[in-house]
């Protein structure tokens, strides 16, 4: 780790970029030493992961042949197993690195973070993930269009969940390119881009979501653990004493006792509206990712759906009291250290490779080059985990809700179906290589608020109307979802980070970062208005078929069955 | 789904009292988890010293930290009570239902 010329992971430092509302020192190339040594730790790690990932999927590939399989993993997972899948697909090297770098940096203020990222998930269990398994086949569409017209409702649902999929993609994409460029300086950007979709392609369009899911609760162990040894190493540097770890923190943080008490980024104003519009964002956003709702097909039935998020709320809760552990050990063990710290005599808070980089050289702090190469293999596992997630989560939008149920109406062949998807994973493998590669020097600082954003308010809000209102209507599931994806586009373009940092348009039409206060309650007025007004017959054939979808979404009687091999 | 079973599962009144049950339980806990975390938010945003202050006159840790983590082991409990009321208290009256109503 002699050599970091470029920021890991721009949607990690995003968040952090976000939040703080300033600029991360990175960027500038540092002046890198001719020949940098081979980071053979971190090299022998990867290639241990991808072997074993590849062995999975060829054993996956041997038993996918259905639909099913392939996008539901024959709805055999059980309920511990897709707890651990969860907990794979949804803690990104975001949550990793992003919440230790936010810590790291501003203190307490990355808590808000952890709390807001956990607290969808009770929302999930309460309001959607046993109905989402009575309902629906392979997509959350599925569930929202099931007693609606399949044309107009897919459409909006397929485009709001590729918006997600997509940047998500881009933002995982850039990440890990510049993951594996900047611990394994001789392979370059492009190529590392390439590998990482390479792979997922291989992944997903071989073994389908059962390759997909092991990937993912391999992956959640690897992350899970190497947290776990990390935390330790940090307690034990501070004798086990919780008040030590902080008191020192304090001492070592040139902001000393500010990264107690600010609930705002440090040196950002207080802007209420802005800290509710995050915390709406986050909690909902969570609840409306695709690939995260996708995950409840795989499982055998509703109690498996319902303690598969007991299982993934343990994990991604304790996971985040981790990382907040990680954060403050970074700043007792990182900051101030020359090894790791780019200038001393400017900051001894900026790091070499830039704002992501905290808890990667924390884990060099507690464990040598050893537990380095462990914990970089181990991001670049979370990101293609996450990745494979959310590439069959897109090809599941485009191949089944697009394809099979709008163009063809229902009529295509399963294999056929399945056919168009592996074509769509390739497809979107290659776009998210190429984006990966054209968004290098982007600031991709709006990631996290797009995505999170669209799936709050489209997504989400739709989902649980169709489910628990009966007045919901064709039109006003339409109308409310699109106000959803297009408003909240339209407003972080003219918000400060894209209007103002990414453009350089001047100050901001809209001034805040975060459009859900405004978007989501638009969304339930415009699809209850909508709704209401709605006098056509086939709206209320709509509300009438409200009654056998309720008997169905609560029973599970006439849900899909397990594959029976 | 065939209508005949649909029909007799809407005629029993066993199933009515649960999907009122449950919907209730369900809600419930959705307003507590949405009391705790938007209470959590509201202190953020109006009222941050309540949040900032040291729980003792010794320590530097703040009030909130306790607070936020709570709110996560508190999701985690809620979780966990729904999970076991459906699972061991709803699942068996469902299955009866639809014995009753495949019969």
């Amino acid at each position: 780790m002699k050599t970091t010329s470029k920021s890991i992971l721009a949607l990690v430092a995003s968040a952090a970029l976000l939040a703080a509302g300033t600029a991360v020192a990175d960027g500038a190339p540092a002046p890198a030493p001719a020949e940098p040594p081979l980071n053979l730790h971190a090299i022998v790690m990867f290639v241990i992961f991808v072997a074993i990932t590849l062995g999975i999927t060829y054993w996956a590939a041997k038993r996918t042949k259905t639909a099913a399989d392939f996008y539901a993993a024959g709805r055999g997972i059980t309920g511990l197993q897709n707890g651990m899948a969860i907990a794979g697909d949804y803690m990104s090297a975001a949550s990793f690195l992003g919440i230790a770098a936010l810590v790291y940096m501003n203190g307490f203020y990355g808590l808000i973070y952890s709390v807001g990222w956990l607290v969808g998930w009770p929302i999930i269990l309460f309001l959607i993930a046993e109905r989402l398994r009575n309902l629906g086949k392979f997509t959350y569409a599925d569930v929202a269009s099931f007693r609606l017209q399949q044309g107009p409702v897919r459409t909006m649902a397929a485009i709001g969940s590729l918006i997600v999929v997509i940047w998500y993609l881009i933002g995982q994409a850039v990440g890990a390119g510049q993951l594996l460029h900047t611990l394994v300086p001789q392979i370059s950007y492009q190529i590392s881009i390439v590998i990482v979709g390479g792979l997922i392609i291989i992944y997903v369009t071989f073994g389908g979501m059962k390759a997909t899911t092991w990937v993912q609760i391999i992956k959640a162990g690897l992350l899970l653990g190497g947290a776990t040894l990390m935390a330790l190493g940090v307690m034990s540097h501070e004798g086990f004493s919780f008040e030590k770890l902080f008191a020192d923190a304090v001492a070592a943080h040139p902001k000393h006792i500010q990264i107690m008490q600010s609930v705002v980024p440090i040196g950002a104003k207080a802007n209420p509206i802005e800290s509710i519009s995050l915390g709406l964002t986050l909690m909902f956003g969570t609840a409306g990712l695709p690939h995260i709702l996708m995950r409840f097909f795989t499982v055998t039935d509703a109690k498996a759906a319902r303690k598969s998020v007991l299982y993934g709320t343990c994990f991604i809760g304790y996971f985040y009291i981790l990382t907040f552990i990680i954060g403050f050990g970074a700043i007792v063990l990182v900051a101030n250290n020359p090894e790791y710290v780019a200038d001393l005599s400017k900051s001894v808070l900026a790091l070499k490779g830039g704002g992501s980089m905290p808890a990667v050289y924390l884990s060099h702090a507690i464990g040598g080059d050893f537990f380095l190469g462990f914990i970089a293999a181990v991001a670049f596992a979370t990101i293609l985990a996450v990745v494979s997630g959310l590439t069959l989560a897109g090809a599941s939008a485009l191949s089944h809700d697009i394809y099979a149920s709008v163009i063809k109406k229902g009529k295509s062949t399963e294999a056929e179906e399945v056919w168009v998807s592996k074509l769509c994973v390739v497809g979107l493998g290659i776009i998210a290589i190429l984006l990966g590669i054209a968004f290098e020097k982007q600031n991709v600082a709006y990631i996290v608020a797009l995505t999170f954003s669209i799936a709050a308010c489209a997504n989400f809000p739709i989902l649980v109307l169709s489910v628990f209102w009966r007045g919901l209507t064709t039109r006003g599931a339409v109308a409310g979802g699109y106000v959803g994806i297009f408003g909240s586009i339209g407003l972080l373009i003219i918000g400060p980070t894209v209007w103002t940092k990414v453009m350089g348009m001047g100050p901001a039409i809209f001034p805040y970062d975060f459009p859900t206060f405004f978007v989501l309650p638009a969304v339930l007025i415009v699809a209850y208005v909508v709704s209401v007004t709605d006098k056509s017959a086939s709206g209320q054939a709509e509300r009438d078929a409200f009654e056998a979808q309720e008997i169905r979404s609560e029973t599970g009687l006439g849900a899909e069955m397990a594959a029976t091999h | 789904m065939s209508k005949l079973s649909a029909s007799r599962i809407l005629s029993n009144p066993a199933y009515r009292r649960l999907i009122k049950q449950r919907d209730t339980l369900a809600w419930t806990l959705t307003i507590c988890v949405l009391v705790l975390y938007f209470g959590f938010v509201l202190m953020v945003a109006f009222a941050p010293q309540i949040l900032t202050q040291p729980i003792s006159d010794t320590s530097v840790i703040p009030l909130g930290m306790l607070v936020g983590v709570g709110v996560i082991l508190a999701s985690i409990v809620l979780t966990g009570i729904y999970v076991n009321q459906a699972n061991n208290r709803f699942d068996p009256i469902i299955e009866e239902i639809m014995r009753d109503a495949t019969k």
